[in-house]
């Protein structure tokens, strides 16, 4: 035979086994692994299904579903309950039509978001009719915001090029628009002190997120700058921050700020939390930033500079946006961390999502039932923090992928 | 900012150029003119400073005596002269340098647009003439990392001229590459120095030197050794220095 071309193959051989196959390869290779393999399979089934057992038989249920409203708002005042709804409402419009527009990561969010509120209305519907919130509204209430999810994405993916500005608007003005509503105007403002529960917690979580990342990349900048003053300013604020707990922080922040102010100074509680959280999580940011700033050659600088761009111009369309891609994941993770984290202003008074489980479970009408209602009530509490995180985990990782396109 | 008045067509003046890293002295009284228009290669063992000479001509590297003066604007700590050279003059990196976040016209685009103040129709027109002058139009909306080491040393390229600079500044284009895409980045160097602009380049390639450069400048332990046309550098070097480091790599 003479030399003969071998032809490209498109793909790997791929090395297919049967599932029996698999099975025998890597849990029954020897008799002792099989032997652990048995044991395993028998001590997973069991806790499975005895918490399956528990999960369909207990009647502690019923602890969580009648006060859905004070683990979603706390003790917001129930005739005012259409202010937290407005803003869902809102919420659930922007993130439809949002998803219409750009597709990708918001459109996955928002029908993900649609369908989750069509299966809570749905779950609904399995409801006795005499609890205490009016079953009919909310129900309403539930399917009313899937559909106008829904539309939303109708209408965005119609509307597409006109809508970019506009939403763009429509999010920034909705934090200010949220506290507006949430507030009220005039003399029926509601108290931020009866504000509480999954709203508290998000509001917190959000403002903390939103606040400390511009003071993070600030405190990062600073901290690698070449004048002392600032350098030496943000190097004594991070290492102190660092080195005490969010706790601390927190009483700081309500316990001793008073006292610095004048005495017809109040400064709201939740204010107060706001800020103990962000100036927290600012200096970590910090850290994180710098990280990523580092990670950029130098050669990158000195592109830019021998182009002629100045050092504001290279930081912020150089340095600066590649060091923040590189960092996702971990921002992402601090992120996740923060929204957890600010289940500890339950110390401070404030009343969050962590804060209601624990009025719940101490609520006199359950003592009749054997072991009480604590454990379905972290049960919903953590399934809740864990449908808020795991999203943005996901978020995050899509993220990731999309701005690393065409990086090798 | 002080334009120093040059009699001459003298582009770029140093004279006694001193550098320190520390203790090391890295430039020691280097002194050279380039005239409007010339093509001048140093060349030099590795840590001769050749490198180090070529940065402090825009300020990538600080020097801590003597002048230098580039198109008669003389450079002082002042940042407003500094960016006036720096607008002055193009540099093309060992390493490329290339910004890896933005697609290979926004890396053209991106000084025009900002320093220069361009709109980015007329800088995204002029951006794709000057990929067709360097033979990669084609990959004007890829990212740098989708292209070969060759293609994005030419990339570098175009960034550079697309601020229509006076002055090109080489530091070793073609020591990061490998050897077939050597000549596509050469070949473009070589169209560029017919082209009338001031060429200073850091190089070893002495073919290039020979075929391209109105003068060779012979770099070693921070100092100018000998300078001269390549002709007589080449055929004819006066330095023993210089006879050893060209009996080694040619």
């Amino acid at each position: 035979m003479a030399t003969e071309a071998s032809q490209p193959r498109t793909r790997a051989p791929r090395p297919s086994i049967g599932a029996l196959e698999w099975l025998r390869q890597n849990l029954f290779s020897t008799w002792w692994n099989s032997l652990l393999s048995i044991v395993l399979l028998f001590l997973v089934f069991q806790a499975l299904s005895s918490l399956l057992r528990w999960v369909v038989t207990t009647e502690g249920w019923i602890a969580v579903t009648s006060n859905a409203r004070l683990l979603l708002v706390g003790r917001y005042p129930p005739d005012q309950i259409w202010r937290p709804e407005l803003v869902v409402m809102l919420i659930a419009l922007l993130l439809g039509l949002s998803g219409g527009v750009w597709r990708g990561i918001p459109l996955v969010l928002a029908a993900g978001f649609s369908v989750a509120m069509a299966v809570l209305g749905v779950l609904s519907l399995g409801l006795p009719p005499d609890q205490a919130p009016p079953v009919f509204s909310t129900r309403l209430f539930l399917f009313g915001v899937a559909a106008l999810a829904a539309l939303g994405i109708a209408a965005g993916w119609r509307l597409r090029e006109a809508l970019r500005w506009p939403l763009v608007a429509g999010w920034i003005l909705l934090y200010p628009a949220t506290i507006l509503i949430l507030r009220g105007v005039g003399d029926a403002t509601i108290g931020t002190n009866l504000w509480g529960g999954l709203m508290l917690t998000l509001i917190l979580a959000v403002s903390g997120i939103v606040l400390s990342f511009p003071l993070g990349v600030l405190l990062a900048l600073g901290r690698r700058s070449n004048l002392p003053v600032i350098k030496w300013f943000c190097v004594g604020y991070i290492e102190l921050i660092r080195g005490v707990p969010l706790v601390t922080v927190l009483f700081m922040a309500s316990l001793m700020l008073p006292l610095f102010l004048p005495a017809n100074v109040r400064v709201d509680a939740v204010v107060r939390a706001i800020v103990a959280v962000t100036l927290f999580s600012a200096a970590y940011l910090a850290e994180n930033v710098r990280g990523g700033l580092q990670s950029i050659p130098r050669g990158q600088v000195e592109a830019a500079r021998a182009l002629g761009l100045n050092v504001v111009q290279t930081t912020l369309l150089i340095t600066l946006p590649q060091a923040l891609r590189a960092v996702i994941p971990v921002l992402v993770g601090q992120f996740i961390a923060l929204f957890k984290d600010t289940s500890l202003v339950v110390i401070i008074g404030l009343m969050d999502l962590l804060g209601a489980a624990q009025a719940i479970y101490t609520q006199p009408q359950w003592f009749g039932i054997p072991g009480g209602v604590w454990r379905e009530t972290f049960f919903v509490v953590a399934g809740i923090y864990w449908i808020f995180s795991f999203t943005m985990s996901r978020t995050a990782r899509q993220i990731e992928t999309n701005v690393n396109v065409g990086r090798l | 900012m002080n334009k120093t008045q040059t009699s001459n067509d003298d582009i770029i003046i140093c004279e006694n150029v001193n550098k320190w890293y520390g203790e090391y002295h890295a430039l020691r009284d280097v002194s050279l003119r380039v005239k409007r228009g010339e093509v001048v290669v140093i060349c030099g063992p590795s840590g001769s400073g050749k490198s180090t000479f070529i940065r402090t001509i825009n300020r990538l590297e600080e020097h801590q005596e003597g002048r230098i003066i580039v198109d008669g604007i003389e450079m002082t700590n002042d940042i407003r002269n500094i960016d006036a050279i720096r607008r002055e003059t193009g540099m093309v990196f060992q390493q490329f340098n290339l910004f890896p976040h933005l697609t290979v016209l926004q890396n053209i685009t991106l000084a025009p647009i900002w320093v220069r103040k361009q709109t980015r129709a007329e800088s995204e027109k002029r951006a794709l003439e000057l990929l067709e002058r360097v033979g990669i139009r084609e990959q004007a909306s890829k990212f740098p990392g989708q292209l070969s080491g060759g293609q994005q040393q030419r990339v570098a390229i175009a960034r550079a001229l697309a601020m229509n600079p006076r002055i090109m500044l080489f530091d070793e284009p073609t020591s990061a590459l490998d050897p077939e895409m050597i000549k596509e980045v050469l070949d473009v160097m070589r169209e560029l120095a017919t082209s009338g602009i001031t060429m200073l380049c850091v190089t070893h390639e002495m073919g290039f030197a020979r075929e391209v450069a109105d003068r060779v400048v012979f770099m070693d332990r921070g100092q100018i050794v000998e300078e001269n046309t390549p002709e007589l550098f080449f055929e004819n070097p006066r330095h023993e220095r210089t006879k050893l480091f060209l009996s080694q790599i040619l």
